[in-house]
């Protein structure tokens, strides 16, 4: 057939002007000197600095300072909140997306707006009203000030619009006879969620997700009141690190924001893993 | 899903027809049916045929399930399936764009339905190595959809709609997104898969090559109507009314009748029920001479001749000549 034909000639051939394999044009060399040159003053510095500090007493000093049992305790709590904020987000946020692509319902408009408040609000705004509605003598009776729960309440409203926003145009753009063809092959809702739908929106919650674990391991604004920051118990690490340069311990500071880079690092990582394998199994 | 023993859809068994009665459809104030009745024959290849916007793919969809009826009833196989789900219908469904799997390899693409069932491994993988070798892909199968053409995406499709054994097949402007050559190409071998496999297919279509060449019945749609149903045949030599007539194919208008330019007669002289008319322009298209005329009364007729034709009558721009249409339009 010469449909096969066709394909298999479309192999990519040599072509421009003389120019070898992996030789950059000059715009393109030249964006990518800007892009390099603002990466490395806004980002790779800082954390060559950040890395640099955290080593300056050697590996034992920094060991120390990142076993330090206050130390210990808030990045546990850090990354285990952070851990449990974007699970929940991963799932709420593509419900909120599924619902807001999908769903005609009054007031899609103001909701679509009220998404992205958590972006807009100061964090320390953000904390000082969760403290009027959670705290003593909140209008619900229940008290989250100095509770673990109110931390992860704090997160969960900081990181709300990462997934929602990243699923929201996948699902926008989504092919809807690929459903309806699934479904005329006898595919059941759920079936095509799993299989047809969710290979295709994975990405997007990943990289939601992603995010939004990054956002909350470093949170500071909206967590500092509601946590009344009870050492080993509530005390996150951006507030123990405040705490550390406050008292002249630039060292435990820098380690501990190390090992927090370290473990947003492996999670980026790992996250990208998961979201490649499942997009592959479908 | 029944899958009864010995009886595997439209593969082996006995071809189920379809049955539509007084389809009603409404698009806020938009009629997309009108009452429509028609009965589709079972293992037959019909083509709907009309203009966009014509009620065609909107009829489709009905049958299939993807959309439902204001009244009106929808029989497949015997059965009335006018409120069930898309999933308990057995038809396939082949999409003008394809609607591939984006994220599976062809193999899967095709394995869908029968994964879905939970059938063993290796019945799947059996059975899809049979369809990827009906549909030409056999050596594409670990290929992924972004990496086959357009008509290897289309054939795909054909394959996975097929794999599930369904009892009728539904393509809704299967070649309408693919290049002319392409087009053509898929047309022929349509007709020939259908040979092969004798599922009752009903196929969407706004151009009547396609039908004329393709398919056994042509049901002509238009503004949610059904104009005629008939054999290519029977609807090209006697159309039911003006608008089947120069849908199917060309027309020109002789004293006020609508005839086919290849059924106009042109004569030197003068006799009974001839109109005379002076040749404005002769077009040669190939082998084919277009010869257009004014007459008297201000239209313009034109006739299709081939270069013996012209050659034998002497035909020249300006030449004076009388026209008769050789087919006078039975009333069907």
């Amino acid at each position: 057939m010469s449909l096969v034909a066709q394909v298999d000639r479309a192999t990519p051939t040599a072509r421009g002007r003389g120019r070898r394999p992996g030789e950059l044009t000059r715009g393109a060399g030249l964006g990518l000197g800007i892009g390099v040159l603002w990466l490395s003053l806004l980002v790779l510095l800082p954390i060559a600095a950040i890395v640099s500090t955290a080593f300056e007493d050697g590996i034992a000093g920094f060991w120390e300072a990142i076993t330090d049992p206050e130390a210990l305790a808030a990045i546990r709590f850090t990354v285990g909140a952070a851990a449990l904020v974007t699970l929940v987000n991963a799932v709420i946020g593509t419900l909120i997306a599924w619902v807001l692509v999908r769903d005609q319902f009054p007031g899609k408009r103001i909701l679509e707006v009220i998404i992205d408040i958590p972006f807009a609000l100061p964090t320390i705004v953000a904390g000082l009203v969760l403290i009027t509605l959670y705290g003593p003598g909140g209008p619900f009776g229940i008290n989250l000030v100095g509770t673990q729960a109110g931390v992860v309440l704090a997160l969960l409203f900081v990181t709300l619009p990462f997934v929602v926003r990243s699923v929201q145009p996948v699902l926008i753009d989504a092919d809807r006879e690929v459903e309806q063809a699934a479904a005329s092959l006898g595919a059941s809702g759920f079936v095509i969620f799993r299989r047809v739908i969710l290979p295709t929106i994975t990405p997007a919650v990943v990289s939601g997700a992603a995010l939004s674990f990054a956002r909350a391991l470093g949170e500071f604004g909206s967590v500092i009141l509601i946590s009344a920051n009870l050492i080993g118990k509530t005390q996150v690490s951006s507030s123990y690190i405040l705490k550390m340069i406050e008292s002249q311990e630039p060292v435990a500071a820098a380690a501990v924001a190390t090992l927090l880079l370290g473990v947003a690092v492996v999670v980026l990582v790992m996250l990208d893993v998961i979201q490649r394998r499942t997009a592959r199994r479908g | 899903m029944s899958q009864h023993p010995g009886r595997s859809g439209g593969r082996s068994g006995e071809p189920s027809g379809i049955v539509v009665r007084g389809v009603h459809r409404k698009f806020g104030d938009f009629v997309a049916l009108d009452d429509v009745d028609l009965e589709v024959k079972p293992g037959g290849l019909t083509a709907l045929l009309g203009p966009s916007g014509g009620g065609k793919s909107t009829l489709l969809r009905i049958i299939a399930g993807l959309d439902y009826p204001d009244r009106g009833t929808v029989e497949i196989a015997g059965q009335d399936a006018t409120f069930l789900p898309p999933q308990r219908r057995s038809v396939g469904f082949v999409f003008q764009h394809y609607a591939a799997f984006k994220h599976l390899t062809t193999a899967r693409n095709v394995a869908f339905g029968l994964e879905i069932r939970k059938r063993p491994k290796n019945e799947v993988a059996e059975k899809v190595q049979e369809l990827l070798e009906l549909v030409h892909l056999e050596q594409f199968a670990d290929r992924l959809p972004s990496q086959l053409s357009g008509g290897q995406r289309q054939r795909m499709a054909l394959a996975r709609a097929l794999a599930v054994e369904p009892e009728v097949l539904l393509l809704d402007e299967p070649f309408g997104a693919l290049d002319a050559k392409v087009r053509k190409e898929l047309r022929d071998w349509l007709r020939r898969l259908h040979d092969e496999v004798h599922v009752t297919t009903l196929f969407v279509t706004h151009d009547q090559e396609e039908a004329l060449e393709v398919a056994d019945e042509i049901v002509v749609i238009n503004e949610g109507r059904i104009e005629q149903v008939g054999s290519p045949g029977d609807l090209y030599d006697r159309p039911a009314n003006d608008f089947v007539m120069s849908f199917l194919g060309p027309v020109t208008r002789l004293a006020g009748e609508l005839v086919r330019p290849h059924d106009v007669e042109v004569l030197l002289d003068e006799r009974a029920g001839a109109v005379e008319v002076t040749v404005t322009k002769l077009l040669r298209v190939g082998y084919e001479v277009r010869a257009e005329t004014l007459a008297a009364d201000g239209s313009t007729p034109w006739v299709q001749l081939n270069r013996v034709q012209v050659d034998e009558l002497g035909l020249q721009v300006g030449a004076v000549v009388w026209l008769r249409a050789l087919v006078v339009r039975a009333a069907a």
